[in-house]
């Protein structure tokens, strides 16, 4: 089976086994439904990406995630990461998948985000988590790390982008309409971006481990 | 959680299966969809589609029909319907005149919408949005997504309803939709939170004594919480808030929409539009109509909340035009 899937899965199985803390995250500054719609599209993600050929792309399988995410998932996370994976899918096209193909399919995804949201770095949304970890895994891989440092890098740094969305006010999104209430609360997109890199991540380490 | 549901993932569904069942005079189910459109349509006049997460009911379904809606989408509980559903929508009620979208002013819906709207940009059909944004309980600053769409968008429905099948262009549809908009204020509150049912618990908690002030309709928190007071004083803070923004003048004609949040019993809605109608009369403003009842629910939450629309001689003529829906029915 091809590597993307297999990753899709295990990005799938990451958000399903958080999705009650997503949820509560959400229920604090929002209205209650971040995990659930997640879990719901991953859910459709992996059974639509299992009828693909063994041998598809990186491509075809982001855009597949993608489309399955827009037209199974609603809300704003639904158009939020959909459109975030066919911009990465778009990147990825027949290319192999190197450090350099990862930073170009991640900053892809970031502005694909901002063009939808209508969102910038700042706002108390996933951005705040996506933005850091893209930098800090260019940063890695322009250091010549190994990739699997740099995805440590990267979610380290999201890490730290979600305990960010703590401290600042909501200015987009559901969030935006409690004002200063925000303050204090974690950003349910945030945490679910980490989540997905933390995945991906670990995802990364185990197959190297494998191959080697 | 105690609900009369058989799985919580199936609720959207089979509710459905219920409007249509109930309802076949009125709405129809685009197959495989989520999409309720009229019995008859789609017809030679510019269409509307609106709809947003389920929960809300009567919203949408309960708007399709003559004088109203063509088409409502229903997403799952609370969320908005994702782009292809509502892109079915547009598809299976265009008459040839165009399609205005009616949304509310939440970031998943406005998403979801455009990108919806993209899809039928590129297969040729003419299509509008308008945002709708009544709720005063929030700010209205540059640096926020803006006011939140409630209970006030049902006028919208109404009159811009009404505009369509007057046999108004796109463009003349719109223009009455965002007049609504513009002359519209609403606000509500909250004695008791609701439960998505794939949720299993309420998405808040308030104690015994505590309201909920400025909330949302999908459960989520409101500006501040308070302790109870009576009916009188919480809708004298309600209609402060609405008559700040928009201040009605001796003389003023206006409609007004008591729109229960589903929990609450009609005996309390009344007594909360006695006080608005004490409250109107006091400024000199003429109520030419006023609407008590579930409309533009939040599942089971207590409360309630008030919509306020300005008239003028085309908003009222178009207010006071014939309706005929599932869950509006005006003669």
């Amino acid at each position: 089976m091809s590597v993307a899937i297999s990753a899709l899965e295990a990005v799938s199985e990451a958000i399903g086994r958080n999705k009650e803390y997503l949820t509560s995250l959400d229920a604090a500054i929002g209205d209650a439904d971040h995990g659930i719609n997640m879990a719901r599209g991953f859910d459709a993600v992996v059974a639509k990406a299992r009828t693909l050929p063994p041998d598809a792309d990186v491509g075809t399988v982001l855009k597949t995630a993608g489309m399955t995410l827009i037209s199974t998932v609603g809300g704003a996370a639904g158009p939020l990461y959909g459109t975030a994976f066919l911009r990465a899918a778009g990147t990825a096209q027949g290319a192999a998948i190197d450090g350099a193909a990862v930073i170009r399919m991640l900053e892809a995804a970031i502005n694909g985000i901002k063009e939808r949201g209508k969102a910038v770095r700042g706002e108390k949304t996933m951005l705040d988590a996506l933005e850091p970890a893209v930098e800090a895994f260019a940063d890695r891989y322009k250091a010549g790390r190994p990739l699997v440092e740099c995805l440590d890098a990267a979610c380290e740094a999201a890490d730290k982008g979600v305990a960010f969305t703590k401290t600042i006010i909501a200015t987009k999104g559901r969030a935006s309409y409690l004002g200063e209430r925000s303050i204090g609360h974690q950003d349910p997109g945030a945490t679910s971006s980490f989540i997905i890199l933390k995945a991906l991540a670990d995802f990364c380490r185990q197959y190297e481990s494998g191959e080697n | 959680m105690k609900k009369i549901i058989n799985h919580p993932e199936q609720v959207v569904e089979e509710m459905l299966e219920g409007i249509v069942s109930a309802h076949p005079q009125y709405v129809k189910r685009v197959q495989g969809f989520n999409v309720l459109t009229r019995a008859g349509g789609p017809s030679a006049k510019v269409a509307l589609v609106s709809g947003g997460g389920s929960g809300h009911e009567p919203s949408h379904g309960g708007f399709v029909g003559r004088g109203m809606l063509d088409g409502a989408v229903a997403g799952a509980v609370f969320t908005s319907p994702t782009p292809d559903q509502v892109f079915e929508a547009v598809k299976a009620v265009d008459g040839g005149k165009g399609v205005l979208l009616v949304i509310k002013n939440y970031t998943g819906d406005v998403m979801n919408f455009e990108m919806a709207a993209e899809m039928a940009e590129a297969e040729n059909i003419q299509v509008e949005k308008v945002v709708v944004n009544d709720d005063v309980a929030v700010e209205n600053s540059t640096w926020t997504t803006g006011r939140r769409g409630i209970a006030g968008t049902v006028f919208v429905h109404k009159l811009a309803g009404a505009k369509a099948e007057a046999g108004g262009t796109l463009a003349e549809v719109k223009r009455v939709a965002e007049k609504v908009v513009a002359n519209v204020r609403s606000m509500g509150m909250a004695l008791a939170p609701c439960t998505v049912p794939a949720a299993g618990k309420p998405s808040f908690t308030l104690a015994e004594n505590e309201i909920e002030i400025g909330m949302g309709i999908h459960g989520e928190p409101g500006t501040h919480r308070e302790a109870i007071r009576s009916a009188d004083e919480i809708v004298d803070h309600l209609m402060e808030k609405i008559l700040a923004d928009s201040p009605v003048a001796a003389g003023q004609e206006v409609a007004v929409l008591v729109n229960g949040l589903g929990g609450t019993p009609t005996m309390e809605l009344y007594i909360v539009s006695r006080k608005v109608a004490q409250m109107l009369a006091g400024k000199g403003a003429k109520t030419v109509k006023t609407f008590v009842g579930n409309y533009m629910t939040s599942l089971e939450m207590a409360g309630f909340s008030i919509s306020v629309l300005k008239l003028d001689g085309e908003l009222k003529e178009l207010l006071l035009a014939p309706a005929d829906t599932p869950a509006f029915v005006q003669f």
